[in-house]
């Protein structure tokens, strides 16, 4: 089995724990972290994905998705700050 | 030889990974959690995209055919650059926004509050 596709699916795996503190932290600061630890492991899966299946559309996928996370991040901590 | 240098570099992108999503989930605050998942996550990502590289020139040849692994290397850089730019930016935003917002940090030591209930 390709070493990326093992490593795609330990990522997958890892962002079910990442995705539990979403819904388990007692603030929301707390999951405002998990869902940006989230964004990143999301990236990062769709680069192996990408590798795995030979499959260049899926890291330029992820590049877009980087910076709209990037945007979003920011505008739910403007929102913490109670600007919004 | 190069088959096991990929296999080590994926195994320390994920070790580091791993080690993020377990301060994630185990840190009491949410800027303990910050520290663990913003350093290491980034850590973790510059050496998975380092595999990705080091597979993708391996198996470099000159003509159309191996083009397509230059692609793969130069998009895989550029998706790393983005997140490196993106990933502490963003966790910089969030500590700032929840400090102004009034999360104090646990485990703050406060003595002379302390000194003061005790007389």
């Amino acid at each position: 089995m390709n070493p990326f596709m093992i490593s795609a699916y330990l990522l997958i795996a890892f962002m079910v724990v990442s995705v539990s503190r979403v819904a388990l932290g007692p603030y929301p600061q707390d999951r405002v972290v998990g869902l940006d630890t989230t964004n990143m492991l999301v990236i990062v899966t769709m680069i192996m994905l990408g590798v795995a299946f030979e499959n260049v559309i899926l890291i330029d996928v992820a590049i877009v998705y980087a910076i709209l996370s990037y945007v979003a991040t920011l505008y739910l901590a403007s929102y913490l700050e109670g600007r919004s | 030889m190069i088959d096991w240098l990929i296999m080590a570099l994926l195994g320390i992108g994920l070790f580091f990974n791993f080690i993020a999503v377990l301060g994630l989930h185990r840190f009491p605050d949410v800027y303990t959690r910050l520290h663990a998942s913003t350093k290491c996550n980034t850590f973790g990502s510059i050496f998975l995209v380092l595999a990705v590289v080091v597979y993708g020139l391996a198996r470099y040849q000159p003509g159309p055919d191996g083009a397509s692994n230059v692609v793969l290397v130069l998009h895989s850089v550029v998706a790393l650059l983005a997140l490196l730019i993106t990933h502490p930016t963003s966790s910089h935003a969030i500590s700032r926004a929840s400090h102004i917002s009034g999360y104090l940090p646990i485990g703050e030591v406060d003595k002379l509050e302390e000194d003061k209930e005790e007389k």
